[in-house]
């Protein structure tokens, strides 16, 4: 897994929430890599610790409440360890942050030109009409008619779509190799949704930097993604490939997930759902497999006691021996 | 913009015009007139009868009322029944003192609150935050006129460090350097006091803003720009976080005018509250009336000016 194209690699990483007095871990002993130039997904319900995971590699935790542990390796330094000075390093100009909302994600009171200039003052020694003129280029980059007169304007007087392109002009800005981006598309319409997307690939091709897509859509995940990591309470699940986790999805999570899509052509059908919730920080399994509560019809015994990702095809990796006998609950007996 | 302000203004005619009655009213109910004080054991009832006639105070009220508001509108608020001079240069004068009494005031508030209010609410929670909202409470909890005795007594009178009453000491040439100073000197201490007691709103809305301020996204987004974290606050927190004591702003200006009764009573300093409670005890009811019509006018233009100001710093809002 290692090798030059190799960006930025997670290693064993935890973020724990306080409640009360006690630490519970949102995202538990997560390693990924993010190479270069590749769109690496991450796709999971709600509370499965994936936007956890976003911000804590760019050190955004309130650290009076938030214990993270492990690494984070970017160019040979550990972001985890690093003061918040330091850190200020990196964020903006190394790692770029698109969030959810364009709207609230936006200063109210500040130009359009203000708010993407801010990271251009900080982290390059460009002078004031360089950077003038970067912004005019970078909202011209992400398709923005009249960037001269946007660039005067305030936050609200854009729709979603285009405050979206001025959150992802911010998070060019720099230039960083690192792109994280947190639901992106979550807050836009559909015909929107489209549009982004497709910015985002057409921007990662040209800049050849490394995206990391934090989505709930499995939608977007095929669109998008070359390499996708399923996350299931605070743990990758599945990690391959797009293509072979969409034609051959292992974990019973995984294809839980897959199976619960509308399909266009079932219309009239039951849509199917994955039993019961994402279990709470608090009351979750700390041992075994943490999906075993949604899928009692299966086997205890087929279940590890304490599961760990294996390698089932190159690149694939699964975790658990339970997707090995798994079969949906009206399917009767073992489809394997 | 301006459409908008003149309308604000044509609305205000009916409800000065309200307010000049409900006052009119109510001044002419308290019992006694101006010159019920003149009464000693030796005065000719007939004398005080005449008098009473002379200034049309017999007349039925409604006729008193149009007398006086057909004055007011061409601009004549009347004559002081105890002062015997015309109402306008009483307030004139009175209204300036005030005015430098109020300003410097207001200026302290806002030095002492903003700092408080920001470093209560950047620190939250803190053994710093605990101690300015306990000053906050307190300040809030004590009487004006309490705090106003005790300073008085304080550094007036045992310590000497300032002066207990009046403007400007009267031995020195208008004019001069040292009269100016004066001048400051005797509005220092009610300043002061005043200011001590006039954050605990500025200091809570503050404090709540920027805590509210720090958890919204836009805030993450600043942070994930890698720019430090004291211009965070600067530049996205605290702009966002003023927006409401903007709101208050507009108030603030046209309440220099409007004085504090009990700071101006113990400090014995001849301004607006002053003149506001003397003109109640003596029942001069042109000076009662013309303060009252001056305090509502000023609260409508405050708020007036508050929405202007709004308009001007947060580019959301807009006044067509």
């Amino acid at each position: 897994m290692s090798g030059a194209n190799e960006l930025l690699e997670i290693k064993n990483l935890s973020t724990s929430f306080r409640i009360k007095d006690d630490f519970f871990p949102a995202v538990d002993d997560v390693s990924l890599t993010l190479k270069k130039n590749e769109i690496l997904a991450i796709v999971g319900e709600s509370g499965c610790g994936k936007s956890t995971l976003a911000t804590s590699i760019v050190g955004l935790h309130n650290p009076n409440n938030t214990k993270v542990t492990g690494e984070i390796n970017y160019k040979g330094k550990n972001l985890v360890t690093m003061t918040d000075e330091q850190f200020n390093n990196v964020r903006g100009a190394d790692i770029g942050f698109i969030f959810q909302d364009p709207l609230s994600a936006l200063n109210p009171l500040m130009k359009i030109e203000q708010q993407i200039e801010e990271s251009l003052i900080y982290h390059t020694k460009l002078a004031k009409a360089e950077r003038q003129a970067r912004v005019l280029q970078l909202l011209e980059q992400v398709g923005i008619p009249n960037p001269p007169r946007v660039a005067q304007q305030f936050p609200h007087q854009l729709s979603g779509g285009m405050r979206q392109r001025v959150m992802i002009a911010i998070a060019l800005a720099c230039k960083p190799p690192i792109i994280i981006a947190d639901e992106p598309t979550t807050a836009l319409d559909v015909t929107i949704q489209a549009q982004i997307l497709d910015l985002l690939k057409e921007l990662q091709a040209e800049t050849e930097s490394g995206i990391i897509l934090i989505t709930h859509d499995l939608g977007v995940v095929a669109e998008v993604a070359d390499r996708v990591a399923v996350m299931y309470a605070g743990q990758v699940i599945e990690e391959a490939p797009v293509v072979e986790l969409f034609r051959n999805p292992k974990h019973p999570y995984t294809r839980s997930l897959l199976n619960s899509i509308p399909q266009m052509n079932s219309e009239g059908d039951k849509l199917n759902v994955i039993h019961g919730i994402v279990p709470s920080l608090k009351n979750l399994p700390r041992t075994g497999c943490r999906f075993s509560p949604r899928i009692p019809w299966i086997d205890r015994a087929t279940h590890e006691d304490n599961p760990t990702l294996h390698e089932v095809a190159p690149d694939h990796f699964v975790r658990c021996t339970c997707w090995k006998t798994f079969h949906f609950e009206d399917e009767g007996g073992s489809v394997q | 913009m301006w459409k908008t302000i003149l309308r604000r203004f044509l609305v205000m005619i009916p409800q000065l015009f309200i307010l000049s009655l409900i006052v009119f009213i109510m001044a002419k109910q308290m019992p006694g007139d101006p010159f019920t004080g003149l009464i000693t054991p030796e005065t000719d009832a007939n004398r005080i009868a005449e008098l009473r006639e002379e200034a049309g105070l017999n007349d039925p009220i409604v006729v008193q009322y149009y007398n006086w508001i057909s004055g007011v509108v061409q601009g004549d608020l009347g004559k002081s029944y105890t002062y015997k001079r015309s109402v306008s240069s009483i307030i004139g004068e009175r209204a300036y003192n005030t005015f430098l009494l109020s300003l410097l005031s207001a200026i302290l508030v806002y030095l002492i609150a903003i700092p408080l209010g920001v470093l209560a609410g950047r620190y939250q929670n803190s053994f710093l935050d605990k101690s300015i909202v306990l000053y906050s409470f307190l300040s809030y909890a004590i009487p004006t006129f309490v705090l106003s005795l005790i300073f008085l007594f304080l550094f007036g009178y045992q310590f000497e460090w300032f002066p207990t009453s009046g403007t400007v000491d009267v031995s020195l040439e208008p004019g001069t350097m040292d009269y100016y100073w004066s001048k400051f000197y005797h509005i220092l201490l009610p300043s002061i006091t005043f200011a001590l007691l006039g954050t605990t709103s500025i200091i809570q809305y503050l404090r709540t803003e920027i805590i509210d301020a720090s958890g919204q996204d836009y805030v993450k987004t600043a942070r994930s720009k890698g720019i430090p974290m004291r211009k965070v606050y600067s530049r996205h927190i605290f702009r966002n976080s003023l927006l409401p004591i903007a709101a208050f702003f507009g108030f603030t200006i046209t309440g220099l005018l409007g004085g504090s009764i009990f700071i101006e009573t113990v400090f014995g300093y001849p301004g607006m509250g002053q003149l506001f409670v003397q003109s109640i005890q003596s029942r001069d009811y042109s000076v009662i009336t013309a303060l009252v019509m001056l305090f509502g006018f000023l609260t409508l233009l405050g708020s007036l000016l508050s929405d202007i100001i709004m308009s001007i710093v947060d580019p959301r809002i807009r006044i067509d």
